[in-house]
């Protein structure tokens, strides 16, 4: 992830940079903290490498899920689709932060963490379009992508955070120094399974991180409406806990190189919140603005797009250029459109993979089909 | 029942002591060869671990294998069911023990959702090798939220596979299976067999001794009529034979052994020669394990051998009473099944 390079010139400016011999070093706000006395560190150092990259993640996944909303207005999508677009610093954030053998679960706002955790956008909105090549060969759809070390891609709320707590705990049996990230919304956060796991993620000092993706509304409902308290940092109770600024990928970074720590110091668990917004509402069958008004999603888009706001910190330090950052755009594009190509020329699966993998590793069987006369036959 | 009893005492005078292992012991012993077999297997539950298990079905276990591979966990069905399942899918064999599967109620979502569907939906990328066991159905006086079987709520699902073990053989070499199954498995035992004891012959005794999943087994051989039982319930249908025998009905018993996938095949071979059915179970009757039995014969080649419809013994129809004279009349005695039999017959 790091690959230093030459020091470029920079202005040093009142608020928050300062240059480094590799990069740029910006100052950010204290995170809350909750039972924790000593917090992320305030400065993170953001080398060019880096700052395109984590440009080049966030972009791509911006432009991804802008690609899906067009392709399931042309109703080529189908069923459900939620929506990634304003929260990508927290994905390209945390994957900055962690490593590749680590392990992440999420919810259904999943296609983010597909990409940033390995899947091709290919294989993303060919799963999406229900086509063969799509990462889970269509038998899965927007909410139920898979990796290694990647778990999904949840449909039920609050239920992958039990499952995150598990893959912790295999990683605790095994010995393996990995840990697990663990995402959900400020719409889980009141799911009683959530208040399970952090007890016994707690008491067995499970090498997990809780994160709750706060955008202020489950579905269309606000966090005041939803939670008696709208300090999810907080909600782990025994668990310390940090309140993070998800628009800036760069504190996201810290913070969760700050968690990573300490799960694996063997400090037990720890909930991180990610103060977050979403541009599109709850998913394409929700327009998104009945319970929240224009005025409050253009003010986040003009002045806390996680975006704009890497790109413009990067260009006020010199450390790119805006061709540069133009090219990336193209290609990016490229891309995607290259990805949405397949993902709608390639065909749907075939109707003999209708009962195959309902088991692993197991003998063919029979399954009925829709009348006794039709027997269907099922791989693994 | 009585009669049980008599057999089991003439049973047990005629073979030698230690070849008679009760379920729980059969348990035990599955459990902790596989412990020991593979190291990524491992036992949590509320009360598995310093309590020897609520019904001690684990006992001795954490004493030999610690902390580490029995675990006690708060009552946090959900939770820690959830946490079992995330285990399997990061690389570990979890068994889940729900102290009775009542309370898997509580977890359900967990076992359907996240174990059953998810090799399906990730088309094969993502195993989930779990097996979720406890005791399930009626016990002795513990009413109506205790007292549920969940056999057919589990055979409904696709992804999932469901063993029933009867005797001690069946618990060991079932359980042992499923262990090693990579799939979820539910394994639903019975609190009232835990304590019997049934001959285990000497290849049942071997620590590779397994049983596979998928497969009933004729108990009793008979020409008369096919009586199609699971659990403890076999038991029963071995007592009504023994009295029908004497009234020269002689009844095939067939013990299922696992409910989903459901040896039909088996089934349909002994209504082929009988030409009559009956099936035997402690659950509710409607949309049980019986009405798919019925629904399977009549879908088959089996159907046109019948010579009477295939009839039900069941649960009664209401939750489980406390009383012990009401409980007694809520589910399936001897009589009722000896009833059904000569009903069939038409004798």
């Amino acid at each position: 992830i790091f690959s230093p390079s030459l020091l470029l010139t920079s202005i040093f400016s009142l608020t928050d940079v300062v240059s480094v011999q590799s990069g740029c070093r910006f100052f950010h706000q204290k995170c809350d903290l909750h039972r924790l006395e000593e917090g992320p560190p305030l400065k993170a150092e953001l080398t060019r490498d880096q700052g395109l990259q984590y440009y080049r993640t966030m972009q791509t996944v911006r432009r991804m899920e802008l690609k899906a909303d067009q392709l399931y207005k042309q109703k080529i999508i189908r069923g459900f689709c939620h929506l990634y677009d304003g929260q990508e610093a927290c994905a390209a954030g945390i994957e900055a932060s962690i490593n590749p053998t680590d392990h992440l679960i999420t919810a259904y706002r999943a296609h983010g963490y597909t990409y940033t955790r390995g899947v091709s956008i290919k294989e993303i909105l060919a799963e999406l379009t229900g086509r063969k090549g799509g990462v889970a060969k269509g038998k899965g759809g927007s909410m139920h992508m898979y990796a290694p070390h990647f778990y999904g891609g949840n449909g039920i709320v609050g239920a992958q955070v039990p499952l995150g707590a598990g893959i912790a705990l295999a990683c605790q049996y095994q010995g393996n120094n990995q840990l697990c990230v663990t995402l959900y919304g400020d719409g889980a956060a009141n799911q009683g399974q959530l208040f399970e796991s952090f007890n016994m993620a707690a008491l067995w000092k499970l090498p997990c991180i809780f994160i709750c993706e706060n955008n202020k509304y489950g579905m269309g409902t606000s966090v005041e409406r939803a939670s008696a308290s709208i300090d999810y940092y907080k909600r782990g109770d025994f668990i310390p806990g940090i309140r993070v600024d998800g628009m800036d990928v760069l504190c996201v970074r810290e913070a969760t190189k700050f968690a990573a720590d300490h799960c694996r110091s063997g400090k037990g668990p720890i909930v991180m919140e990610l103060q977050t917004y979403r541009y599109h509402g709850h998913s394409m069958s929700d327009p998104g603005v009945s319970y929240r008004t224009r005025e409050e999603i253009q003010e986040v888009r003009t002045k806390s797009d996680p975006i704009s706001m890497l790109k413009e910190r990067m260009l006020s330090n010199n450390m790119a250029s805006v061709e540069e950052f133009k090219e990336i755009d193209v290609d990016i594009r490229k891309q995607v459109e290259e990805a949405a190509q397949f993902a709608t020329s390639d065909p749907e699966p075939p109707l003999e993979d209708l009962c195959n993998h309902i088991f692993y590793n197991n003998p063919p069987l029979e399954v009925r089909g829709t009348n006794p006369w039709s027997k269907l036959k099922s791989v693994s | 029942s009585p009669l049980f009893h008599k057999f089991l005492k003439e049973a047990l005078n005629k073979v030698p002591k230690d070849k008679c292992v009760t379920v729980r012991d059969a348990l035990n012993q599955a459990m902790d060869e596989e412990l020991e077999r593979d190291e990524r297997v491992f036992l949590l539950g509320e009360e598995v671990a310093q309590y020897d298990g609520a019904y001690k079905v684990s006992r001795g276990l954490w004493k030999k294998y610690g902390d580490k591979r029995i675990i006690d966990t708060p009552i946090s069905e959900m939770g820690f069911a959830g946490i079992a399942v995330g285990a399997a899918m990061a690389g570990l064999r979890p068994i889940c023990e729900f102290m009775t599967f009542n309370f898997s109620m509580q977890a359900i979502d967990q076992v359907i959702n996240s174990a059953a569907k998810t090799c399906y939906m990730s088309a094969g990328l993502q195993a989930v090798p779990i097996v979720f066991r406890g005791p399930n159905g009626a016990s002795a006086g513990v009413a109506a939220q205790h007292s549920q079987c969940f056999a057919a709520w589990y055979a409904h699902c696709p992804g999932l596979k469901v063993v029933s073990p009867w005797n001690s053989e069946d618990a060991k070499g079932l359980l042992k299976s499923s262990i090693r199954d990579d799939n979820p498995v539910v394994f639903l035992e019975n609190e009232l067999l835990y304590g019997v004891p049934f001959e285990m012959s000497e290849e049942a005794q071997s620590k590779d001794f397994t049983i596979p999943i998928g497969k009933a087994k004729v108990e009793r051989a008979g020409s008369h009529i096919t009586l199609v039982s699971h659990s403890r319930y076999v038991g029963h249908c071995l007592d009504a034979a023994a009295v029908l025998a004497k009234e020269g009905i002689e009844c095939e018993v067939i013990n299922l052994r696992t409910i989903r996938p459901m040896d039909v095949e088996s089934i349909e071979a002994s209504v082929m020669k009988t030409n009559h059915l009956v099936t035997v179970e402690g659950g509710w009757p409607q949309f049980g394990v019986g009405a798919e039995i019925c629904a399977r014969i009549m879908e088959g080649s089996a159907f046109n051998y019948l010579d009477s419809p295939v009839t039900r013994v069941t649960g009664v129809d209401i939750p489980m009473p406390y009383a012990k004279i009401l409980e007694d009349h809520s589910l399936p005695q001897i009589k009722d099944i000896i009833f059904s039999v000569k009903k069939t017959l038409n004798v």
